[in-house]
């Protein structure tokens, strides 16, 4: 059976039908056509998938689309502003902290969630935000180094 | 960050180094960091169906019987395909290069011979009914002994894994059921040596895991041709595969491909898109094949686990003077790319040292188990860890620093290689300085003094004439860098007719192609 959804989506007011079965995930890869989440194993052990739900970083494959009914949905696609890259984005960049780029878009939403929640993290406190996204090519070293160096930058600039 | 340590190249360029040492952005960065980096995966097509694989319930049995008739009746199902719709059902993936027998089904037709193996795709409108539809296909399997051992798959009366290979075993150049490297006398080595260890090394099957699991989307496009999206790594290679597989001309197809979400070596198989071709040709329609992350764990390939004997002897001094080396490749039930992992396992014996006499034999076993195939330097890396870790105990042994143990057996430019080549650009000490140095392990002035460069010593091993030695460089600096000589120059082994063949069956599977 289709369920009317609506909620937003990088800002924007968004309606569609899915099936009860249908997860946020799929919704926003299939529906919306937004694939910067990716599909890494569907059962919640990889971040692949990383979007935020009202600020917070949540798994879209592990969350049924009907239950975002209302709330605001941010994903990778929205982090920069217009030709500006947000400073995790620029950090990333300047610490190649990506290699294959397929858990990257998961990163980024993992780490904006610990920026936006406390902008002057520990190194601990990083490595346990993004302790739910796997990296198969840097060894997380390079990642790590990327979120510390954009807090820093982040308070800098503020 | 990167450290370049020129004095190594001083004597081969004197030019400054313009990007060695620096960072170099890569030019996929921007899309990586903002998710414009497009994916197979990423590209949605107008009226897309979806494939999804029955797979062997079972290690190793007969298929009986498959019954569709239900299936077929299924809401959403578009096509059932099956062993008997694949133009050219039995490949191996070498076979491109002339390096191998068929023998691998796309879709098995008589008999599974690994857990997961694929049986029936299905291809329906959404992956819901693909796999509502292959719940109801009933396949009758007649349960076959089975063998999980490589030691176990080479003995007499063990169950035939894939008939292609009776003997459970990869057959090399024809005739041989493994490979060969045999250097100097091993028993005058052994009978040499003040001390013989022998260890046994087990290495498990190891899964790439990369985020992104293998897949592919396969459309028609005009004139007749299909563009396919695909995760491999193998870009041409992969085309190549799928026009032998479905039996047409290679440019019936525009792959494309390269960005890719880890690959490692695990997306050379060319897994998924002779079927997704395969459907997109029956049913005219986009076809998207993906692998759910257990069908990755199961079917995908991994590295293919090895074991290993190795068995040394060592004279009191510190210097070894013989290696035998017998080793078992599990291979799976296909042979994939574990065939040329074997060649390079024996290319790579006896380890960065030099040793007078060495026996070496390396087998390419056929299992019950999932068929395995390239990563990260199969064939050399799992013998690395039983050499190093026979290192350490050799070093033990004979009561010397395992560091400097390696210094005073490493090989030196000039040295002749087991292989009957003369080592060239040989750069182990330097290495094992360096690390030592880093690591602030000491290691005494004599091994700090040592050096790679041709002259440190006395060859250990005989040239042979046919082999064209380039006239010696000159030491970059003028320090002796050679004062030390080993307590005693090791024995030279009796030289050796050279084998009408020799050279080449060791050089790569190309070399081997060309005996």
């Amino acid at each position: 059976m289709m369920i009317p959804l609506q909620f937003r989506h990088n800002g924007r007011d968004v309606a569609l039908f899915v099936d009860g079965a249908t997860n946020l995930l799929t919704a926003l890869r299939e529906q919306l056509g937004d694939t910067t989440p990716k599909f890494g194993c569907g059962q919640g052990g990889c971040g692949a998938c990383t979007v935020l739900i009202d600020g917070a970083s949540h798994l879209s494959c592990l969350t049924l689309a009907a239950s975002v009914e209302g709330r605001s949905v941010e994903t990778l696609e929205s982090l920069k502003d217009g030709p500006r890259l947000h400073p995790l984005q620029k950090a990333f960049m300047d610490h190649f902290a990506a290699q294959c780029g397929y858990c990257t878009p998961g990163m980024l939403m993992a780490a904006k969630a610990l920026l936006d929640r406390n902008p002057n993290p520990t190194r601990t406190q990083v490595v346990e935000a993004i302790s739910g996204n796997i990296c198969r090519c840097t060894g997380y070293e390079a990642i790590i180094e990327a979120v510390l160096d954009a807090a820093q930058q982040h308070r800098a600039s503020a | 960050m990167l450290e370049v340590r020129k004095e190594y190249f001083a004597d081969e360029r004197d030019d400054n180094l313009k990007e060695i040492g620096k960072g170099t952005q890569r030019q996929d960065m921007l899309g990586h960091v903002t998710g414009a980096s497009t994916y197979f995966n990423d590209h949605k097509l107008q009226g897309m169906l979806h494939l999804k694989v029955l797979r062997s319930e079972q290690p190793h049995a007969r298929l009986r019987r498959i019954d569709l008739t239900e299936a077929e009746r299924s809401p959403g199902v578009r096509r059932i395909i099956r062993g008997q719709d694949v133009p050219r059902n039995l490949n191996t993936l070498l076979s491109l290069i002339n390096f191998g027998i068929d023998d691998e089904p796309t879709l098995a037709v008589d008999k599974v011979r690994y857990l997961g193996e694929p049986i029936v795709a299905v291809v329906a409108d959404t992956p819901r009914e693909a796999y509502e539809a292959m719940a109801k296909i009933r396949v009758d399997y007649e349960p076959l002994p089975t063998v999980f051992d490589v030691e176990e798959a080479l003995k007499p009366g063990a169950p035939v894994v894939n008939e292609t290979y009776p003997k459970n075993t990869f057959t090399y150049h024809e005739r041989y059921d493994h490979q060969n490297l045999r250097f100097g006398d091993i028993e005058r080595g052994f009978a040499e040596a003040d001390h013989i260890i022998e260890h046994r090394y087990q290495m498990s099957p190891i899964e790439h895991a990369t985020t992104e699991t293998n897949g592919s989307i396969a459309a028609p496009d005009t004139n007749g041709r299909y563009i396919v999206y695909t995760s491999t790594q193998a870009l041409f290679f992969s085309l190549d595969t799928c026009a032998k597989i479905l039996d047409v001309p290679s440019n019936t197809f525009h792959f494309v491909g390269g960005t890719v979400g880890g690959g490692f070596g695990g997306k050379v198989d060319t897994l998924t898109e002779p079927l997704s071709i395969l459907a997109a040709m029956l049913t005219g329609r986009p076809v998207r094949y993906v692998l759910g992350r257990e069908e990755e764990m199961q079917f995908a390939s991994p590295r293919g686990a090895e074991r290993i004997y190795l068995k040394d002897g060592v004279r009191r001094d510190g210097r070894i003077v013989a290696r035998k080396v017998r080793a078992y490749t599990d291979s799976g039930a296909y042979t994939r790319l574990s065939s040329y992992g074997v060649v390079k396992c024996v290319a790579h014996l006896p380890g960065p040292y030099t040793i007078p006499n060495v026996h070496g034999e390396v087998f390419c076993v056929f299992t019950n188990r999932t068929p395995a195939t390239a990563m990260r330097g199969f064939g050399v890396t799992a013998m690395d860890f039983a050499i190093e870790c026979q290192m350490d105990r050799l070093a033990e042994v004979v009561g010397m620093d395992p560091m400097e143990f390696r210094i005073l057996n490493a090989y030196r430019d000039g040295d002749m290689k087991a292989h009957r080549r003369e080592a060239k650009g040989t750069a182990l000490i330097e290495c094992v300085q360096v690390a030592a140095e880093k690591a602030k392990w000491p290691i005494r002035e004599e091994f700090r003094r040592m050096s790679s460069r041709q002259g440190a010593r006395a060859p250990a091993a005989p040239r042979e004439e046919r082999i064209v030695i380039a006239p010696a460089r000159a030491p970059a600096s003028p320090e002796p860098a050679r004062a030390y000589e080993p307590p005693r120059p090791a024995p030279a082994p009796p030289p050796q007719p050279a084998p009408a063949h020799g050279a080449t069956r060791f050089s790569s599977v190309f070399g081997a192609r060309r005996r």
